[in-house]
């Protein structure tokens, strides 16, 4: 994971694409939640978050 | 310096090695698998590359993947977020398989490397080349041109769906691009979508559609759907089609614009059906005339390479080489995803490690007649054969190409499985079915009976290269039948008058010439031309087949059935045998024939694979 952020931080810099960042990283957070909930438990996390 | 090229997780996925500038083997996935267009982690393909090399993976210099999937994953987000809110249908299903999978391809790719040899030093092997650069590196490295313009369409790859590349001995450089969502590729797989045949494979149907109909809504697709500037430069006009957005390609705009619904797969072909068909042809080939030309003007340089899904489009590949503006042209044979892994592989050794180029000799390219796969020796043939239940004889080459000639002479249909598959789509005379192409009912027999497909396809001629010219209007190599040109005029058969009044698929049953097998309803072929060197053999056939007949072609289709990949093993060219109304098999020196074969080993062949 640790060579996997390091790359794809370089690619942004390269790319020149920093404010794709908190995209990805919302997206990530959410996938990992939703990965680690199995989809349906994912709703009142969501809820109380907000 | 051994190099692997990979390229997968798309469609087509393969891999091809090479040792400094030879090509060792190529081969794609859906070949052993069985799986049409397979697009896993090409595993088998790897291992019979390495088994071709008499190598392990820890011989291999670098590996190197066909594209970039950063590049790809910045694509979607930046075209789900223009498009936003609309789209997001399509967001939720391809994002959660990016997070999981997609964007960690890198680590994907080190595992399965990892099942083949555990402790190798992946951060140093692995490499990553563009998409169309890899496409480019395909078609100009194994070619026969010291310098050459490098033309690379396809539908889309990381942002590049159209690109320009100067090859100049060892060097490529990409010096325009046209960007995603403006794709020639795409757009003509809207059109298949939208006549009822399936994206990234029907492609050809409708290429073979076209010529029933009549291009009246061509104006129309230049008018509105795509805006064309003198230098073949587009843009689409995305307020008509949902790739973007949504799972489908077009919207109800575009139904609008051409007044009917898309047609589902099994309803009937209308002449509309065709108009449309022959109308995007006829566009896409001005668009690429446009392109090819502008691009002579502005660099002079007179040798074209072609690559990507579009450089397929045979029939566009034929109106290049007889607008003449460039002296010469070469397509790679396998000029979809799967011939990216080779051009991947041709990155690392000239672009990456800066390896010399040896100057190319210009009736040679690097490619081997495209005959790069696994081959049989024919012990185990034999063994395999027997295996299989099957009854056959085993004769020495010359009673096998007699033999063989007489069967084609006599109307049989035959399949003919010889040395080395082919690498790409097309089979070029190791892994086809043969018939005689004078015969008038061939190619309804064939595609019915044999193939079960549609009726209206068409087949395409081998010929002898020194007989060209003599039975076709070409007067050019074309080994790996890419380019499409007309039965030579005196061949023709003219049409009554009674005939001309006929529509569409009604000109189907007309003759249209002393080779009708071949020859589509515009007098045109998909020609391959059959090299001495390349491959002796089936050249040697044809040849007696001349020599019983007086006619030095043959129909070639590729050997398998609608929807099933190309058969790879003498056990796969006797079972297709078994399933179809083929009437001989000849495999390296064995001939089998139908009526000898015990009933009991037929099977029910035509439900087996999901049709394309």
């Amino acid at each position: 994971m640790v060579d996997f952020l390091k790359e794809f931080w370089m690619f942004l810099r390269v790319r020149k694409k920093y404010w794709l960042l908190p995209i990805i990283v919302m997206m990530l957070l959410f996938g990992t939640l939703i990965v680690l909930t199995q989809g349906t438990a994912v709703a009142p996390f969501v809820y109380t978050l907000f | 310096m051994k190099i692997l090229g990979i390229s997968a997780f798309y469609h087509d996925s393969a891999a091809a090695l090479i040792e400094n500038e030879k090509i060792i083997a190529a081969a794609q996935e859906e070949r052993f698998t069985r799986k049409k267009h397979d697009s896993n982690f090409p595993t088998h393909a790897i291992h019979y590359c390495l088994e071709e090399a008499h190598i392990e993976l820890q011989d291999i210099d670098y590996i190197v993947f066909y594209d970039k999937p950063y590049l790809k994953f910045e694509r979607l987000l930046e075209t789900y977020l223009a498009f936003a809110p609309r789209g997001f249908k399509s967001f939720s299903k391809a994002i959660p398989i990016w997070i999981k999978e997609k964007l960690f391809q890198k680590k994907l790719l080190k595992d399965e490397f990892k099942k083949f040899s555990k402790d190798l030093n992946w951060n140093q092997k692995l490499l990553f080349a563009e998409h169309h650069q890899s496409h480019a590196a395909s078609a100009f490295f194994p070619s026969p041109f010291e310098e050459a313009i490098i033309l690379t369409m396809d539908g889309v790859g990381e942002w590049a769906t159209t690109s320009v590349a100067i090859g100049k001995k060892n060097s490529l450089e990409v010096v325009k691009e046209l960007h995603f969502p403006h794709s020639l590729g795409l757009l003509y797989s809207a059109f298949t979508y939208y006549t009822g045949f399936k994206v990234n494979s029907g492609e050809y149907k409708v290429m073979g559609l076209a010529p029933y109909g009549n291009s009246i809504f061509k104006d129309l697709i230049l008018e509105k759907l795509v805006h064309v500037k003198q230098d073949g430069t587009f843009r689409l006009n995305m307020d008509y089609f949902d790739y973007c957005t949504d799972l489908r390609m077009t919207n109800n705009k575009f139904h609008k614009l051409f007044g009917t619904t898309p047609r589902k797969s099994d309803e009937p072909l209308t002449q509309r059906h065709m108009d449309l068909a022959a109308s995007i042809q006829a566009a896409i080939e001005e668009i690429i005339l446009k392109m090819t030309q502008s691009l002579y003007n502005e660099y002079k340089i007179e040798n074209l390479c072609l690559a990507g899904g579009v450089a397929l489009n045979c029939v566009a590949n034929g109106k290049i080489l007889r607008d003449q503006k460039f002296k010469n042209i070469w397509i790679q044979p396998a000029a979809g995803d799967a011939g990216g892994a080779l051009g991947a592989a041709y990155c690392c050794y000239y672009l990456y490690k800066n390896q010399p180029r040896s100057t190319p000799h210009i009736k040679k390219d690097k490619m081997q007649g495209g005959y790069l796969g696994p081959q049989f020796p024919q012990n185990q043939v034999e063994n395999d054969l027997k295996e299989a239940h099957a009854k056959y004889i085993t004769l020495n080459e010359d009673e096998i190409i007699d033999q063989t000639a007489q069967a084609l002479q006599e109307g049989k249909a035959v399949g003919w499985f010889q040395g080395r598959m082919e690498f790409g789509p097309r089979a070029l005379g190791n892994r086809s079915i043969l018939g005689d192409a004078r015969n008038k009912t061939m190619q309804k027999n064939l595609n019915l009976k044999v193939k079960f497909r549609e009726s209206f396809r068409p087949f395409a001629p081998s010929v002898i290269r020194e007989e060209v010219s003599n039975w076709f209007e070409l007067d050019y190599d074309s080994p790996y039948m890419l380019l499409v040109d007309s039965v030579k005029n005196e061949k023709q058969l003219p049409m009554s008058e009674e005939q001309k009044k006929l529509f569409g698929i009604e000109k189907l049953n007309i003759h249209r010439s002393e080779i009708p097998a071949i020859t589509h309803i515009d007098y045109s072929a998909r020609i391959q031309t059959v090299h001495q060197d390349t491959n002796p053999r089936y050249h040697k056939l044809i040849s007696k087949f001349k020599e019983k007949t007086g006619c030095p072609v043959l129909v070639n289709t590729s050997f398998n059935v609608r929807g099933e990949p190309i058969v790879c093993t003498p056990k796969d060219a006797f079972r297709c045998f078994m399933g179809t109304d083929l009437d001989i098999l000849v495999v390296e020196n064995c001939f089998l024939k139908k009526e000898e074969q015990s009933l009991s080993l037929k099977e029910d062949y035509k439900h087996k694979f999901e049709l394309d």
